[in-house]
Order: C-alpha cells, then structure tokens, then sequence
C-alpha cells in the first residue's frame, strides 16, 4: 500500500549568520527527486513554515548576490514556489517586525502557480498536529 | 526493534549538539536498532577523516567508526561537505559511509519510525 510521509520543516531563526534557513528550504525542495529512493507510489509531502524571527527570512528584495555573490533565501523561496511547496509565514509574527503580505517574496514573475501564504499561528499549528515529522531549523 | 533517522546540522568544533547526536545514535545502536544518520551544513565536519585527537576538542571519529561497524549508515551531503573542501577522497572510508543528495535524508526520514532533528547554530 502506498504510504505518504507529511514533514514539517518549521525555520524559527532569523537568516543572519545561519544557513539554516537555506538548508530547511533545500531539504523540503529536495522532495522532489526522493522517489527515486522510495517504493513505487510513495511519496514524501512538505510544508515549510516560517514562525517567530524566522519570519524575517521571508522579505523580498534580498540582494545577497550583488553583495556577498551567493544565492539569497528569497531565491531559495521562490524556487520552492516554483515547485509548488506550501510556504507558510506566520501572520502574527510578521506584524511584529511590521511586515505585511506586500513584504513577501513572489515568484509568479517566475511562472510559478503558487505563493507564499501569510496565515495565523493556529493554521500552522495544525499542519504540525498533522506532520508525520518535525523538522526545526 | 525501531528505524531511527537521527539529523545533525551542527560543526564538529563549536558546538556540541554533534556530540550528543553521535551519543544518541550510539545508544539506539547499542539497543539494536537501525539507526541512520544524515549530516549537513557544518556538520559534514564530521565526515573529514584524519581527525587526531586534542583534550579540548571532540574526538568522536572512532566512536562514529565503531557504530559504523555495528551497522549504522551514515551519509554526508555531498554539496554540503564539497562546498566546505570535503572532497571524496578527504572523508571516511567504510563501506557504511555514504555522500548523498538531501533527498536521501527525506527518503530515511520516510521509511523511520522516529526522526530526531537536531539542527545546525
């Protein structure tokens, strides 16, 4: 019988000094090639949730190229829209950094069919009651 | 007897949570059961072999190699450890050591009965 893994991974640091951030995006997007490890018809299902300073990773107009040359988390956000990942942002907390949805990164520019969903505290709790793991970053 | 995917993200040097995951696997593998353990971020340290034992710094490469011959899997992510300089050739040698893409970890965490995340700094 088919069986479906849900993962949480839930980014509760600011991105400062931390890749954490970063690796909590790469190992969600990475679902996208775990069948090739899986039985047929298995499959590994994320959702990545941004809570308290964590939240501070989601502004858009990050210009981690032009000033350090790598790839900035936004980037990161946007490819995992790009791959239809549920990205949750806690609404809550992202009032207390006075930030708004109109902060947030998008990537239908990019084609994506998905974006970044700013939802209260309780909805990401309930994608937690419903994760088979937790994944804190 | 139970999978467990023990995750690390944390240095080898800096920080102990390393040290505590290795313990926590030892445990579980000293118990019987099958233990899998993904290392990322810094915690590729971990896989550099050529490690020499200081009085103040965590020695665990024979400890780690000891649960390797007691059956645990272990594996570095590939782009992790390459973007540190931790080439092929520069890491351990035993057949139960692996270099992966981060999608193995998922597929662990998949097929385990507990995952225990113990993040990066």
């Amino acid at each position: 019988m088919a069986k479906t893994t849900k993962m949480a991974f839930l980014v509760q640091r600011a991105g400062y000094k931390s890749e954490n951030p970063k690796l909590a995006l790469t190992h969600a997007i990475s679902s996208q090639s775990v069948e090739i490890y899986l039985e047929d018809g298995d499959t590994v299902v994320p959702v990545v949730a941004f809570v308290g300073e964590g939240v501070l990773n989601c502004k858009s107009g990050q210009k981690a190229m032009e000033v350090y040359g790598i790839s900035s988390t936004e980037s990161h956000l946007q490819n995992s829209l790009l791959c239809d990942l549920k990205v949750l942002v806690c609404k809550e907390d992202l009032a207390r950094y006075g930030l708004t949805d109109a902060d947030m990164p998008d990537a239908s520019a990019l084609g994506a069919d998905t974006a970044i969903q700013v939802v209260p505290w309780e909805q990401i709790h309930a994608e937690l009651k419903g994760a088979d793991h937790l994944l804190f970053f | 007897m139970a999978k467990l995917t023990i995750g690390c993200f944390s240095s080898l040097v800096g920080s102990m949570s390393l040290d505590f995951a290795v313990k926590l696997a030892e445990a579980a593998v000293e118990k019987g059961h099958e233990v899998d353990f993904w290392m990322s971020g810094n915690a590729t340290m971990l896989s550099k072999k050529g490690q020499k034992p200081f009085k103040d710094y965590s020695f665990l490469d024979k400890r780690i190699r000891a649960a390797m011959d007691k059956g645990m899997n272990m594996c570095a992510c590939e782009a992790c450890a390459e973007a540190r300089g931790y080439h092929k050739e520069d890491t351990f040698d035993h057949p139960k050591f692996i270099r992966k893409s981060m999608d193995w970890y998922l597929a662990s965490c998949h097929t385990a009965d507990r995952v225990l995340h113990i993040g990066g700094e």
